[in-house]
């Protein structure tokens, strides 16, 4: 394997090794929070802080956690991030953390999450650690805008909450597709994403 | 085994991460806990200017997008009352600022089973005692409008909301919901400001005194003073809000305040 350095951390998940489309994780909260661009971005950025943050602390003290409780410190990092990203939002992001409800604290569920703090971060110096993070964030919060995108688009005629399509209930002449805003087209947006990375590069294809 | 792995070390290793995560945490929920509750009550008082068409008539555009000063303008009008619900008479002698309905319905001896009912919320208890508030524009005698938090279930969640009247008690001036995890897009559409525009000048009851708002199935027909169009595609959203409205109207909610109202027993109306 190469040499790992922050760049490669960073871009690696964003197509290459992207942990909704290759690893297929993380999955739930992308079904949940990708009707609308806004919350989406907010979801992205909170997850990008704490797996960042909690990479960058389970791999500075990864050489001190005793291996039989490694994954419940791992835990417990991550679900007190979520508590102060959580806690954050509440006061300066009311109205968003609002709709993202429970959807925040379920981050702590967040398999990417828990999945990068034992896999990258208790093998790896807390800096590229740190970059890891982030890096994986991105990916997650790439494929949250790409659903969110024709979400939003195809289902409430808006994007960023600006009417594009003018819906025919307030008069304009679009007639919305109310599949795109359950949960379910999330499912089939996903798979049409993971078909596009994977006609364009076939490496990822699994062997069956 | 090695140092790192032996009891005493996981032990120690385990509480000291116990004692900096809970200090972590508890140091973020107790230092934004100020500003948490500022934007709660702002939340609140946003909800309220908008069930009475307060933000739209006098700034012409939702308290959303409100600052925070003209929020507090607008809400000077507006004075908070404690309601017992069963005899309907005003509550003196608590403050209003320290009550809480919400967390009084979740008490058993602060709140009542709700049991059979013509109408069920479907939401088990409601508070005894109740909040309201009445609208009254500076320079004017008597209020203009008041004000009713009303909650039901829909499909997925509780709805809750403000139910605005206008003087005659009768007559509906507004109703939001501020909270809600019903579909966006389906019963999520109780938030659409076309919808919502509808319940203006709809009337409560009908000529008998009867809960008689009511969201109809598919669209209303025209002339109809107590119905609004149905949301599409959400079915029990809609017959959600129906039910919660008139059981809020109804004698078991806040028919026997209404009534001492329009007596002037409690307070004597404008208009």
């Amino acid at each position: 394997m190469a040499e790992k350095t922050a760049k490669s951390v960073i871009v690696d998940p964003l197509v290459d090794n992207n942990p909704i489309a290759l690893q297929i994780l993380g999955i739930c909260s992308a079904l949940a929070v990708t009707t609308k661009m806004e919350t989406s971005i907010v979801m992205a950025v909170a997850v990008i802080a704490v797996t960042a943050f909690s990479n960058l602390a389970v791999s500075a003290i990864r050489s001190y956690i005793p291996s039989s409780i490694r994954i419940i410190v791992q835990m417990t990092v991550i679900a007190s991030l979520v508590i102060v990203v959580d806690q954050f939002l509440k006061a300066y992001f009311f109205d968003i953390s609002k709709q993202l409800s429970v959807f925040v604290g379920l981050i702590i569920t967040n398999c990417i999450v828990m999945g990068r703090a034992e896999g990258f971060a208790m093998k790896n110096g807390p800096w590229l650690s740190f970059w890891d993070g982030i890096g994986n964030g991105l990916g997650y919060g790439l494929v949250l805008l790409f659903v969110a995108f024709f979400r939003e688009l195809f289902g409430s005629g808006t994007l960023m909450g600006y009417v594009i399509l003018p819906l025919d209930r307030n008069g304009g002449w679009y007639n919305p597709n109310n599949l795109m805003l359950l949960p379910p087209s999330a499912f089939f947006l996903i798979g049409f994403l993971i078909w596009l990375i994977r006609a364009y590069k076939p490496e990822q294809i699994e062997e069956s | 085994m090695s140092q790192r792995d032996s009891t005493v070390n996981t032990l120690l290793t385990a509480t000291i991460l116990c004692v900096v995560c809970s200090l972590v945490v508890s140091v973020a929920a107790v230092g934004l806990k100020g500003k948490q509750e500022e934007n709660k009550m702002l939340d609140r008082q946003k909800n309220i200017l908008d069930a009475a068409g307060l933000s739209i008539g006098e700034f012409g555009k939702p308290a959303s997008e409100l600052s925070k000063a003209q929020i507090e303008e607008l809400y000077a009008w507006v004075s908070e009352e404690l309601v017992d619900l069963e005899t309907g008479e005003i509550v003196e002698g608590m403050d209003p600022a320290d009550y809480d309905p919400r967390e009084a319905a979740d008490k058993v001896d602060a709140s009542i089973e709700i049991g059979e009912v013509p109408y069920d919320p479907g939401v088990g208890r409601r508070e005894k005692v109740a909040k309201v508030y009445f609208v009254t524009k500076p320079g004017t005698d008597g209020f203009q409008q008041v004000v009713l938090p009303v909650y039901g279930k829909g499909l997925w969640s509780t709805l809750y909301g403000y139910l605005a009247l206008k003087g005659d008690l009768e007559t509906i001036q507004g109703l939001t919901f501020y909270e809600h995890a019903e579909t966006p897009g389906l019963g999520g559409e109780v938030d659409n400001p076309a919808w919502k525009a509808q319940w203006e000048d709809q009337k409560l009851y009908d000529e008998n005194g009867e809960p008689a708002a009511v969201v109809y199935k598919g669209s209303a027909p025209p002339g109809n003073p107590y119905a609004v169009d149905g949301l599409s595609g959400a079915t029990i959203t809609s017959r959600g809000v129906t039910n919660l409205l008139r059981y809020w109207a109804s004698e078991d909610g806040y028919g026997p305040f209404l009534s001492q109202l329009k007596n002037g027993k409690s307070k004597t109306s404008g208009s």
